[in-house]
């Protein structure tokens, strides 16, 4: 049921228990093990528009030097799964059980049966709506994630370190993707994973790296102080998607909420003034406003679909940032050369841009 | 730029097909757009690119260096477009570039750079190539020894293929699993070729292609991938296709698109390329199999299943813009620098018309054979395959419900053939379970899961007792079961017919609410709003997505369905023709249509496209949403036509002639008492009620007769018999192919002149017309024939005659639209042999030739719109023009090239000359004939077409041509005064002797004309036809044509053909 008053009806194939969060859809066409483990959907209810899913399973559940090989947190963050056509039946080297019951094990919702495109037709006019996977006859409110410390609920409580490379990056853990991890540690990185609220600017480090996360940037006050304070030095930031709305917002600029967000693998993004455009992974509701930069800063990238921002970097510090997920996984890799970059700025030579 | 040349594919044939008429349609709208003037050289004059509007200037000339040239001379382009006429375009492009030619003109080739072409044409240079960046190609190692292949397979490791060098159709090939039977195979190997190449074997991996887009800044991305649900080992062309892949995890779907990014950037392509991968299924290892620098048949089918109109943006790239400076054309205020996302499923399957062939082997494998293609749309797998089965338009119902007898299960699932889906099905009959047919096919799980999903429905349906709920009703629509298969399965009343059950299965999910609705195909999964009209139905939703006028102003026009033997692109033309004069005079065009190799199925052609089934079923659903003014369906050939009584009996509003005359033109005993009562002669003819009465007929028209069922296309089925086994014998063909409608034998007249008549008529008075005649006798199918038009010699009185008897058969059956009667005519005796009412497949030839457009006109009369008669008289043109047919025998492996009563040809090309020898030329020129340079092996044949080449063979001599003659026709040719040298048959094992000179490609042309069905007239016959298409040799096998092509050749110089542009004459 959404805010509106509308209902689908739907087939359970995941755990039964009723459930509110916010609707939100995807056009990615593969992934779901990725996306349902992103904890930057937390308190949504995913509607992926691709209509058969759960064709290739759930992947096995290695580790390797303490992070999941296949996941991009521990657990399932969404709080339901709606989709058309639910493959019961998988098939793939690497699966190890069904996606119900994966969801089952995780007690999280999954209905299909839905027409996912009317769905998606209605959030698209309608903007972003609350919602509720009803079982039975239960009742329960809505909610509406965006007013919640989500963050709080999805970051590392303790300080992890991982790697032994050369470079010492701060982690900040607002909601991170496994893959944002590897993709340090893969480019000789030690990489000190912290809190979101954890006050990092009396250590040392050679570069701060702000994660993706969930929810409304505005919420992160403690971060955000924290970062403010670190642009008055010369220590390489990079941030990802949540991490890009704080730095925007340490720098003094404002962000606002997206009628319905970007949630695909094929969103456009060009450099303003030059010829190059990227394609790339996006899961954000949330946006910098172009128009209230400081000084100082400029737009780095622009969604070439709808003119959004799409990351921005300081004229002439080390400090940059993507709305969108270079980190890809899930999602087309294209872009991920900003962590070379990031290293780059660290190591003190010269990086793509 | 201001003036850019375009290549075209030429002629239909197997592996390059209707999909390049809409790819080199497309880049001249995006030409057009520029305000560039484009010159295309196509000799298919079928196409759409080759109509009036598309290109600036059209050559209907052979797509061959030399004639390319002298177009180049001609027009001096500044720039030349090589990837979107497929491989032939791409050959002719090439060659043009080695020889110096676009170099000497100053042409620039646009896009992608030559070399780049050449790099990856060749398999060395391309291994090499992809080796640089790391990326790896099946490994293969050249052996000239028993030792050295052993080594070869020990380094590569088991299982192994080895392949035999410069050997034909697989000789000495095979899979080796170990080092005996490495021994054994490569022995033999050594007995028929010098060297073998010994590679390692990805039998049973995953196929999975990309299709990948570069613009001059670098930019990439990839539209779209595909997974073929056969495993490698079967070509893709014959593989059953998705898209999106289905199961690739998002770790293997972007591993292989980054690296198809990193191919194409290394190759530096700039536009479109396609990358083949092999995928193992246990692990994410991967080759590449293949790279296409150029627009194909995957990315016609690319663009149909995203709706990213690949080739417009190809053109466009080639120019010089980046992608992020265009928009997408559907949403139109994107960009076009993205990649779509799909919220639906697609599925391609090949269509065969093996049936047709004597003699093909009909395994599918590494080699194309197939002739067509669809592609069905749906939300769930069932749904899409089960719609695509339907729409192979084979007389299947889907997956399951058809009466299909697979003769040995275990051996089809091995050893696949054009029957394997229905293997699979009936696989699922035994209980096999999913395991033991993955392990047999090596089919991914999870596709045989699906379609066993659809088995075990089909069991539900089948067990239910009374009449099923709503829920299993929704359900076995979802899988995509049509009305027919439910009514089938739950509707037993014994006295129903089929159709009569259909109707009932569909009232009653009426009644319970279960309908389809409309969704579109917007680029982009609905995140955008979008304006697109491109639509498909599925049962997996519960709204529409656009609204329904219900305003009478939709006009619908039904295509034509799949390529096949005798329906292709100029049903296209003849749809495309009537959507644009539909949208010309103010009403909205909308399509029905389901062949992704269509320009007739490009959203820019029509006002809404339903992408979907030319059923019953779902034209009635389509109807009952659009509530047109009306439905088209004389433009789309036999798939509307057949459909014209059952829409009629639902009160569907059928525009131009009433289905009642359809149906009494193509029941062959309403004809012909229709006909007997104007007085107009057929050849006699008897349907076959009971075999006594059948024998009678014969003895008294006596031997040969034509065997053929009624409603039929492309004479499937059909066939002259000369004895009584034949007889029998093809009886029980013909009605095997058609149980609805009876089987008719009819006398066949030999040595008689086939004429044709297409006109267009209002109410029953002809407004145009255009006569022509086939150069081969009658026997010769229609379709294979060689067209003249205007006809050159006919008498003035045959002409009279043809003219009176189509304008009574107008009358009579009050004929409002397009229409086509063909006839005999012997000496001045004149018998109608078929009536259409609709388009026939001549009707694009004869509309360029004389410059009128005979849809347009027939359109218009069925709008019941102003429509002016054509004044112009044939004789008024000053020039001839020919169509000439197109073979594929070389791809059908053992097929025996001749050609009979049954249609063959896979294409046509139409050009004109100054004169009909000109003509002639061109046009055997544009479908692969090459004019000799020394010897013409001819074996005539019958004593008929003996005396028929006498003349030509003195002309041949006297030209300074050297003639061999295998024994009879040498020893005729002495009787008259020729001396030839005389060469022995294939099985005397005599120098020398005709085999050898095949071999040793000492003859440039083989006339063969099969005499008689005696086994070793056959035998002998057949060895040397063969030998002719695999060795590339120009084989003729009728007499008439054979005499037309060398005195063509004889009295006209090819470098003296004139280059005209099609506006010129």
């Amino acid at each position: 049921m959404l805010e509106d008053g509308t209902t689908f009806e739907g087939t359970s194939f995941g755990h039964e228990r009723s459930v509110a969060g916010e609707v939100v859809f995807y056009t990615a066409m593969t992934g779901y093990p990725e996306s349902l483990t992103d904890p930057s959907y937390k308190g949504q209810i995913l509607v992926p528009t691709y209509p058969m899913i759960g064709n290739y399973g759930v992947p096995v559940d290695d580790e390797e030097g303490g992070i999941s090989k296949f996941f991009e947190s521990d657990r399932i963050h969404c709080s339901a799964l709606v989709i058309s056509d639910y493959s019961a039946r998988y098939s793939h080297w690497n699966s190890r059980c069904s996606l119900g019951d994966w969801l089952k094990q995780e007690r999280v919702p999954g209905l299909f049966g839905i027409d996912t495109r009317a769905l998606t037709r209605r959030l698209r006019e309608h903007g972003a709506m609350k919602g509720k996977v009803l079982f039975d006859e239960d009742e329960i409110p809505f909610y509406d994630p965006n007013v919640d410390h989500i963050v709080a609920s999805v970051s590392t409580r303790r300080v992890i370190e991982y790697g032994a490379g050369r470079y010492r990056v701060i982690l900040v853990d607002c909601g991170v993707k496994n893959n944002i991890l590897r993709c340090l540690l893969k480019r000789d990185v030690r990489v000190k994973r912290v809190p979101w609220d954890y006050d990092f600017t009396n250590e040392a480090c050679d570069g701060i790296f702000l994660s993706n996360g969930p929810g409304d940037p505005a919420l992160c006050e403690a971060t955000i102080a924290h970062v403010r304070r670190m642009l008055d030095r010369d220590t390489p930031i990079m941030g990802i998607c949540l991490g890009n709305q704080i730095m925007a917002r340490a720098a003094g600029a404002d962000t606002y909420k997206l009628k319905y967000g970007h949630r695909s693998h094929n969103q456009p993004v060009i450099r303003p003034g030059h010829s190059r455009c990227y394609i790339t992974s996006q899961n954000h509701g949330f946006a910098i406003d172009e128009q209230t930069l400081p000084p100082g800063w400029e737009p780095l990238f622009v969604n070439a679909n709808d003119g959004t921002n799409e990351g921005i970097r300081h004229v002439s510090k080390p400090f940059f940032s993507a709305q969108f997920h270079p980190e890809a996984a899930s999602g087309p890799v294209d872009t991920e050369f900003l962590f070379d970059d990031f290293i780059a700025a660290m190591s003190g030579t010269r990086g793509t841009f | 730029m201001k003036k850019i040349l375009l290549l075209g594919s030429g002629a239909l044939k197997i592996g390059e097909a209707g999909e390049f008429d809409y790819s080199g349609s497309q880049a001249l709208k995006a030409l057009r757009e520029e305000g560039i003037r484009s010159v295309l050289i196509n000799p298919n004059i079928a196409t759409v690119q080759t109509s009036e509007g598309i290109a600036d200037k059209i050559y209907y000339l052979p797509v061959t260096p030399e004639f390319v040239e002298k177009v180049i001379e001609k027009e001096r382009p500044d720039g030349i477009l090589l990837s979107f006429g497929g491989q032939t375009a791409l050959n002719c492009g090439v060659a043009l570039h080695r020889a110096g030619v676009l170099e000497r003109y100053g042409v620039a080739v646009l896009g992608t750079p030559v070399q780049a072409i050449i790099d990856t044409e060749d398999r060395e240079i391309f291994s090499a190539r992809l080796a640089e960046i790391g990326v790896k190609t099946p490994r293969s190692i050249a052996a000239a020894s028993i030792d050295e292949a052993l080594a070869a397979a020990a380094t590569l490791g088991f299982p192994v293929i080895v392949r035999a060098a410069f050997t034909l159709g697989g000789l000495g090939s095979g899979f080796c699993s170990s080092m005996e039977e490495l021994r054994v195979l490569v022995a033999s190997a050594f007995s028929y070729s010098p060297q073998v190449l010994v590679e390692e074997s990805l039998k049973g991996w995953k196929e999975v292609e990309y299709e990948v887009v570069r613009d001059r800044y670098d930019n990439c991305i990839t539209v779209c991938n595909m997974e073929n649900v056969d495993p490698l080992g079967i070509h893709t062309g014959e593989s059953i296709v998705v898209a999106p892949s289905q199961t690739l995890s998002n770790s293997e779907y972007h591993k292989l698109r980054a690296i198809a990014i990193r191919i194409i950037r290394h190759v530096g392509i700039v536009g479109e390329c396609n990358v083949q991968y092999a995928l193992d299924p246990d692990s994410e290892d991967y080759r590449v199999i293949e790279v296409n620098a150029r627009l194909s048949r995957s990315s016609a089918l690319a663009s149909k299943a995203t709706g990213y109109p690949l080739a417009f943006v190809a053109a466009k790239l080639g120019l010089g813009y980046g992608l992020h400076e265009i928009k997408n054309s559907v949403t139109r205020v994107t960009t076009a620098c993205f990649e779509p996302a799909l919220d639906y499923v697609v599925c391609k399957i090949p269509r065969w018309d093996l049936n047709k062939f004597e003699g093909v082997s009909k395994l599918i494998g590494s080699s194309m054979k197939s002739v067509g293609e669809i592609m069905a749309i749906g939300r769930t797998f069932e749904e899409a395959i089960q719609k695509g089965i339907r729409m192979i338009g084979q007389g299947m119902h889907g997956f399951v419900c058809n009466q299909v007898r697979i003769r040995d299960v275990d051996e089809e699932l091995v050893n696949p053939t054009d029957a394997r889906l229905f293997a699979l099905a009936a696989a699922f009959e035994r209980g096999y379970p999913v395991e033991k047919i993955h392990d047999m096919t090596k089919i991914d799980r999870w596709f045989l899961q699906r379609l066993e999903n659809i088995h075990l429905l089909k069991q539900a349906l089948a067990a239910v007792e009374g009449e099923p709920g709503r829920a299993l009703l929704l359900k076995a629509k979802r899988y995509g079961f049509s009305d027919f298969q439910v009514g089938r399965l739950v509707i037993r009343d014994p006295a129903l017919s089929p159709h009569e059950k259909m109707l009932r299965a569909r009232a009653l999910r009426v009644s319970l609410g279960v309908l389809p609705v409309v969704k579109q195909i917007d680029t982009l999964a609905g995140e955008y709003p979008a304006m697109t009209n491109y639509l498909y139905l599925t049962y997996n939703g519960d709204e529409h997505d656009i609204l329904h006028e219900d305003d009478r102003r939709s006009v619908i026009v039904l295509g034509s369905g799949a390529y096949r033997i005798g329906s292709s692109v100029e049903f296209d033309w003849c749809g495309v023709s009537a959507l644009d004069t539909i949208r010309e005079r103010g009403y909205r065009s909308v399509m029905i249509n389901y062949n992704p190799e269509t320009v007739s199925t490009d959203y820019d052609t029509c006002d809404r496209l339903y992408f979907d089934e030319l059923s019953f079923e779902r034209v009635m659903d389509i109807v009952e949403l659009e509530r047109p003014r009306g439905v088209i369906l004389s433009t789309g050939g036999q798939i509307p036509n057949n459909l014209a009584m059952r829409l009629h009996g639902q009160g569907v509003p059928i525009l131009g002639t009433s289905p009642l005359s359809i149906d009494r033109a193509e029941d062959r005993q309403k004809f012909s008492s229709m006909c007997d009562a104007l007085g107009i002669d057929q050849p006699r003819w008897s349907e076959l009620t009971s075999m006594d009465d059948l024998l009678a007929f014969v003895d008294r028209v006596g031997f040969p007769v034509l065997i053929r069922p009624s409603y039929v296309l492309s004479g499937a089925a059909m066939n002259v018999v000369s004895n009584r086994e034949e007889l029998r014998y093809f009886l029980d063909l013909a009605a095997e192919v058609s149980k609805e409608h009876p089987v008719v034998v009819s006398e066949f007249i030999e040595q008689a002149k086939e004429v044709e008549i297409d006109a267009v008529a209002r109410e029953g008075e002809i407004l145009a017309y255009a006569i022509s005649e086939h150069v081969e006798f009658a026997g010769v199918h229609s379709g294979d024939a060689t067209i003249v038009f205007p006809a050159q010699k006919l008498y003035m009185e045959t002409i009279r005659r043809v003219k009176r008897i189509a304008r009574d058969i107008a009358r009579a059956l009050a004929i409002s639209g397009p229409f086509n009667i063909q006839f005999l005519a012997k000496d001045n005796d004149i018998k109608v042999i078929e009536c259409n009412l609709r388009a026939s497949r001549s009707f694009p030839f004869v509309s360029k030739v004389l410059k009128y457009n005979f849809i347009d006109l027939a359109t218009r009369v069925m709008l019941g719109e102003e429509a002016e008669p054509l004044h112009r008289s044939i004789f008024d043109l000053d020039y001839v023009g020919v169509k000439a047919s197109q073979f594929s025998f070389a791809r059908l492996l053992k097929a025996d090239p001749v050609l009979g009563v049954d249609m063959a040809s896979t294409g046509e090309v139409g050009c004109i000359g100054e004169n009909y020898y000109e003509a002639i030329l061109k046009s055997m020129l544009s479908v692969g004939h090459r004019v000799p340079e020394r010897a013409i092996l001819i074996s005539s044949g019958p004593a008929r077409s003996k005396v028929e080449l006498l003349n030509s063979t003195r002309m041949l001599l006297e030209k300074g041509y050297t003639v061999l003659a295998t024994g009879g026709t040498a020893r005729f040719l002495e009787e008259n005064g020729i001396r030839v040298d005389t060469l022995y048959w294939p099985d005397e094992a005599r120098e020398p002797n005709v085999m050898r000179y095949l071999r040793e490609r000492k003859v440039d042309l083989v006339i063969n004309i099969p005499k008689d069905h005696t086994p070793r007239e056959l035998d002998n016959g057949y060895k040397i036809r063969r030998a002719a298409v695999d060795y590339n040799i120009p084989l003729i096998t009728n007499a008439r044509l054979a005499s037309a092509f060398i005195y063509a050749i004889c009295k006209v110089d090819p470098a003296e053909v004139a280059i005209k542009s099609w506006d010129e004459y």
